[in-house]
C-alpha cells in the first residue's frame, strides 16, 4: 500500500531510515519468536506430563478418601479436618522468560512436620492415607500451577510477538519499500523532465 | 518477595479433602457461585486458585479473564468424580495459541 507523502527528497531519506529500523526491528522479533516458541514447546511438555501425573494421583487420593468418607460419619470427619494442622502459604516472586514475566511459586508452610490434624482414635486408615497422599501432592499441584501459569503467559507473549512480526513483515515493510520505489521515480520523471525543458531553451536560445 | 494464599474452589466433597492441608476451602454448589468466589478470590492475595473441572466447564470466560494476567494462577483439578479433561484442553489450547497448530496431543488421536 502506497504511503501519502510528498515526493520530496526529504521525505525519501526519512522513508529510507524508517524502512532500515523496521527491518532490523523485524529480524530481532522473529529470533525473539523463535526462542520464545522453543522454550515453549520444553515447557508444554512438562506441562502435559505434570498434569498427567496430578491428575492420576489425586484420583487415587480422591479414592481414599471416599473410601475413608463411607467408613466414618460424616460429623465425624469433618470434624477432624476442621483445624488444619499446618497453614500452607507461598511466596510469589518473578522470573523473566525471553522479557515475559512468569511468576515462580515458592511453598512456605509452616508446619510442624505432622500433616494429621486430628487424633488417630475415631479415624480410618484410609483417611489418613487420603491425608498423606495429598500432603505430598501440594508441592507438586503448585509447581502444575506455576508452569501452567508460565505457558499461558509465553503463549500470549508469542502471539502478540507473531503479530508485530507479520505486521512488520507483510505491511510496514512492503509499504515503505513501495513508498521510496514511488518517491525514487517521481523525482527521476521531475529530473527527467528538468532535463527536456533545458534542452529545449537551449535550443531556443541558440535558435532566436 | 511476599506471601500469598492458596485457594481451592470446587464441590463440598472434594474441597473437604483439602482443608486439611492448610489451603483456604471455598466450597461452591454451582459455577454461578464459584464465579463469584473466584472474583472474591482474585481481588485478595490468592495467588494460585484451584478450580474442578466440574465448575469450570461452566465459567470459562471467567477464567479466561485471569489467562493473560500474571496473577492469580487459575489451575484446573479433577473433582473427586474423576478428570473430564478440560484441564487437558487449557494446556491444549496454549499451544494452539502459540503455535497454531497442536503438536503435542495429535499423537494420542484425540479429537
Amino acid at each position: 500500500m502506497l504511503m501519502r507523502v510528498n515526493p520530496t527528497r526529504m521525505e525519501l531519506t526519512r522513508l529510507k531510515k524508517q524502512l532500515v529500523t523496521a527491518r532490523r526491528g523485524h529480524k530481532l522479533l522473529k529470533d525473539k519468536q523463535d526462542e520464545l516458541i522453543k522454550k515453549f514447546i520444553d515447557m508444554v511438555k512438562k506441562n502435559k506430563e505434570l498434569r498427567e501425573e496430578v491428575e492420576r494421583e489425586l484420583e487415587s487420593a480422591f479414592k481414599s478418601f471416599t473410601m475413608a468418607r463411607s467408613q466414618m460419619p460424616q460429623e465425624v470427619l469433618e470434624e477432624s479436618l476442621m483445624i488444619p494442622a499446618a497453614r500452607a502459604s507461598i511466596g510469589i516472586s518473578k522470573a523473566n522468560i525471553m522479557s515475559v514475566n512468569v511468576p515462580k511459586i515458592e511453598i512456605s508452610s509452616e508446619e510442624g512436620g505432622n500433616i494429621y490434624s486430628y487424633g488417630f482414635a475415631q479415624t480410618s486408615v484410609e483417611l489418613d492415607n487420603a491425608i498423606g497422599i495429598l500432603a505430598g501432592m501440594l508441592p507438586k499441584m503448585l509447581r502444575l500451577s506455576e508452569i501452567e501459569k508460565a505457558c499461558q503467559l509465553m503463549a500470549d507473549e508469542i502471539e502478540k510477538t507473531r503479530r508485530r512480526v507479520n505486521a512488520l513483515e507483510y505491511v510496514m515493510i512492503p509499504s515503505l519499500e513501495e513508498t521510496i520505489k514511488y518517491i525514487t521515480m517521481k523525482l527521476d520523471e521531475n529530473e527527467r523532465g528538468n532535463i527536456t525543458r533545458l534542452m529545449k531553451i537551449k535550443e531556443m536560445v541558440m535558435n532566436g | 518477595m511476599s506471601t500469598y494464599k492458596i485457594g481451592v474452589i470446587g464441590d463440598k466433597d472434594t474441597v473437604l479433602a483439602f482443608k486439611s492441608l492448610g489451603v483456604d476451602i471455598f466450597p461452591a454448589m454451582d459455577e454461578k457461585e464459584a464465579g463469584s468466589m473466584l472474583a472474591q478470590l482474585a481481588k485478595q492475595n490468592y495467588a494460585v486458585i484451584f478450580i474442578t473441572e466440574q465448575l469450570a466447564k461452566n465459567m470459562k470466560e471467567r477464567i479466561d479473564m485471569y489467562r493473560s494476567r500474571m496473577l492469580p494462577a487459575i489451575t484446573l483439578i479433577p473433582s473427586n468424580r474423576g478428570s473430564i479433561g478440560i484441564g487437558m484442553q487449557e494446556v491444549k489450547k496454549s499451544v494452539e495459541k502459540a503455535i497454531g497448530v497442536d503438536i503435542l496431543f495429535e499423537r494420542e488421536g484425540e479429537e
